[in-house]
C-alpha cells in the first residue's frame, strides 16, 4: 500500500527525520510511536504533502508522493486527520461533513448514512455549528469526514490527545471497528502501551530514526527498549 | 426631517459602494491573507473598458465592465500571486503594490493621465419624486444591486460546494487542502468573484462621477480598505457593515457639520474611525480566521 525509503527531513538545516524507513500494506493497522520530537509528525506530514523530504521515496500504490501537492495526495486515497482535529468551526457539522466529498468521492447516500450511524453525535447536531461541538464529538466529526472520502489510507495523528480517558476508549473502540471493517490505518500516538496493543506492528521512533520494529509480542518481549525511548513501563 | 431622510438615503447609497468593495477586499483576505492594494486598480480597468464602449448598448457595455475585472483578477492571480503564494505576507502585499503601480503605469503609457468624460447610462442620473424625497435612478441601481449581490454571494457561500470550500479554505487553509480541496481553484474562485464585485463598483462609479482616469480606484480602494478595517478584516459580513457605517459617517459629517470646516470633513469622518479602532482593534465583527495562517 504505502511504502517509505530512506526518507530525510530537515527543517533548515536541523534533521528532523533520518533514513527512516515504513512500510503499510493493504488492511494494516501500523502503529507509529516515540517521545515528543521523535519525528512522528513530520513523518506523516510527509505522506500527506506538508513537508518537504530532502531524500527517500514514498511510494503509495506505486506512484511516488514526493513534492505532491497536499490536495493531490487526498484525491490519490490518503485521508489525513492531523493532530488537534481541526474541525472547520466556522462551518455546520453537515457542512464540514461535505468536505469528506473535497477529494472527489461522490456522495452516495448509504455510505453516508452508515458512516453517521457509526457516530450518534453527528446526526443529532447534523445543522448546528461545529465550534459547539465537545472534544470527543470534535473528533468523532474528524473520524466521519475522512471516512465519507473511503480513504484507501487513514492516518491519524494523536487522535486522543486532549480527550478524556472515556472518551479516548471510544477512539480506541472506533480504530478496533474500522480494522475489522479491512480500512488501512497509520496510527500516530504517544499513548504506547495501547497502540502497540491494537497495532499489527509498530514502529517506535526516536531522534528521528527508527528504533524498533515489531508485533506486539515483540515489543513487548524488549520493554528495555521501550523503556529507553518512552520513558515509562509499558 | 426631510433632510435626515435625504441623507440617510445618501448615505446607504454611498454606503452600498463601499460595502461592495469591501467585500471584494475582504474575500480575497479571507482565502490569501492578501489585502490586494491591486483591487482599486481592477475599478479604474473595468472603467477604461466602459470608456472604449459607452456607445455600444448599454447591456454589452455592462458586460464588459463586469467581465473585464474578472479577466483581469484572474490573470492577475495566475501571474503575480501564484508564484508568491507561500512567501510570507509582506511578499504578497508588495506584490500586490507592485501590480497596482503597473496597471496604472500601463494606463499613462498606452493612453493618457487625463480624465475622460464618459457618459454612461444617463438615464440613471434622473431622480424621481416620492414623498418630498428627491432620488436618483442610480441610487436605486447602486442600492438594489448591492443586494442582489450581498444575497447572491451568501447563496453561493452556504449553498454551492466550491462555496463551503472556500468557506473552508478562508479558516483553516491547509486543512482544507488536506481534504482535496484545490487551493489553486478555490483562490481561483476568491479572484474572479471580487472581479465581479469591482466590476459593479466601476459601472456605479463611472455612471455617478462620469469620469475616468488612471489614479481613480486608489482613494475607493482606501476607503474600502478602511471599511473592512472598521468590520473586522477578514469577516464578509463586516466588510459589509463597516462600508454602511463608513458611509453613513461620512455623508452626515459632511450634512450636519458647521459649513467653516468643511475642509475637515474627511479628517473628523477618520477620527471616528480611530475611535472605533482604538474601541476595537480587532474590528466590530472579528473573524477567528484571520488570526492563523498556516
Amino acid at each position: 500500500m504505502i511504502r517509505i525509503e530512506n526518507l530525510s527531513v530537515s527543517y533548515r538545516k536541523v534533521p528532523a527525520l533520518v533514513d527512516v524507513s515504513i512500510s503499510v500494506g493493504k488492511g494494516e493497522l501500523i502503529g507509529l510511536i516515540g517521545p515528543n520530537g521523535a519525528g512522528k509528525s513530520t513523518l506523516v506530514k510527509a505522506i500527506a504533502g506538508l513537508v518537504k523530504p530532502s531524500s527517500g521515496s514514498i511510494l503509495f500504490d506505486g506512484t511516488d508522493l514526493r513534492g505532491k501537492y497536499p490536495e493531490d495526495i487526498a484525491r490519490l486515497g490518503v485521508s489525513f486527520v492531523p493532530e488537534g482535529r481541526h474541525i472547520f468551526q466556522s462551518l455546520s457539522v453537515a457542512e464540514n461533513l461535505s468536505l469528506g466529498y473535497a477529494s472527489g468521492r461522490a456522495y452516495e447516500e448509504s455510505t453516508h448514512e452508515a458512516v453517521l450511524d457509526q457516530f450518534p453525535a453527528l446526526r443529532r447536531y447534523y445543522n448546528d455549528s461545529a465550534a459547539g461541538l465537545s472534544g470527543g464529538e470534535q473528533q468523532q466529526l474528524a473520524f466521519a469526514r475522512a471516512l465519507l472520502a473511503k480513504p484507501k489510507l487513514l492516518i491519524l495523528d494523536e487522535p486522543s490527545l486532549g480527550l478524556a480517558p472515556l472518551v479516548i476508549d471510544s477512539v480506541f473502540e472506533t480504530l478496533e471497528k474500522l480494522r475489522t471493517d479491512g480500512v488501512t490505518i497509520l496510527l500516530v500516538e504517544q499513548n504506547a502501551s495501547r497502540t502497540v496493543a491494537i497495532a499489527d506492528r509498530t514502529y517506535v521512533l526516536g531522534g528521528g530514526k527508527i528504533r524498533k520494529e515489531g508485533t506486539a509480542a515483540q515489543l513487548l518481549n524488549r520493554d528495555d527498549m521501550l523503556e529507553t525511548y518512552l520513558g515509562k513501563s509499558v | 426631517m426631510h433632510a435626515f431622510f435625504q441623507h440617510l438615503i445618501d448615505s446607504i447609497t454611498l454606503g452600498s459602494l463601499y460595502a461592495v468593495m469591501g467585500l471584494s477586499i475582504a474575500l480575497v483576505f479571507g482565502i490569501m491573507r492578501l489585502v490586494n492594494f491591486a483591487q482599486g486598480d481592477l475599478v479604474m480597468v473595468g472603467a477604461y473598458g466602459s470608456a472604449f464602449f459607452s456607445h455600444a448598448p448599454w447591456i454589452f457595455t455592462l458586460i464588459i465592465v463586469l467581465v473585464v475585472p474578472i479577466v483581469f483578477a484572474l490573470i492577475i492571480e495566475r501571474i503575480a500571486f501564484r508564484p508568491v503564494r507561500m512567501a510570507s505576507d509582506s511578499t504578497l502585499l508588495v506584490t500586490s503594490f507592485a501590480v497596482s503601480y503597473l496597471l496604472e503605469s500601463l494606463v499613462l503609457l498606452f493612453l493618457s493621465a487625463t480624465p475622460r468624460g464618459v457618459n454612461l447610462a444617463p438615464a440613471l442620473g434622473h431622480p424621481f419624486h416620492v414623498a418630498g424625497l428627491l432620488i436618483p435612478w442610480l441610487d436605486v441601481a447602486t442600492v438594489s444591486s448591492t443586494a442582489v449581490l450581498l444575497v447572491g454571494l451568501s447563496w453561493f457561500l452556504s449553498k454551492t460546494r466550491t462555496g463551503v470550500y472556500m468557506r473552508a479554505a478562508a479558516e483553516d487553509f491547509t486543512t482544507a487542502r488536506l481534504m482535496g480541496v484545490r487551493a489553486n481553484r478555490v483562490i481561483a474562485a476568491a479572484f474572479a468573484i471580487s472581479g465581479l464585485l469591482t466590476g459593479v463598483t466601476a459601472y456605479l462609479t463611472v455612471a455617478k462621477t462620469g469620469q475616468v482616469y488612471p489614479a481613480m480606484g486608489v482613494n475607493l480602494l482606501l476607503v474600502a480598505f478602511v471599511a473592512t478595517t472598521i468590520g473586522g478584516l477578514g469577516s464578509l459580513s463586516g466588510a459589509v457593515l463597516g462600508g454602511y457605517i463608513l458611509g453613513a459617517i461620512t455623508i452626515f459629517i459632511r450634512a450636519y457639520f458647521p459649513a467653516q470646516l468643511a475642509s475637515f470633513t474627511q479628517a473628523f469622518t477618520y477620527l471616528i474611525v480611530i475611535a472605533i479602532l482604538v474601541y476595537r482593534p480587532q474590528g466590530l465583527l472579528s473573524s477567528r480566521a484571520n488570526r492563523t495562517r498556516v
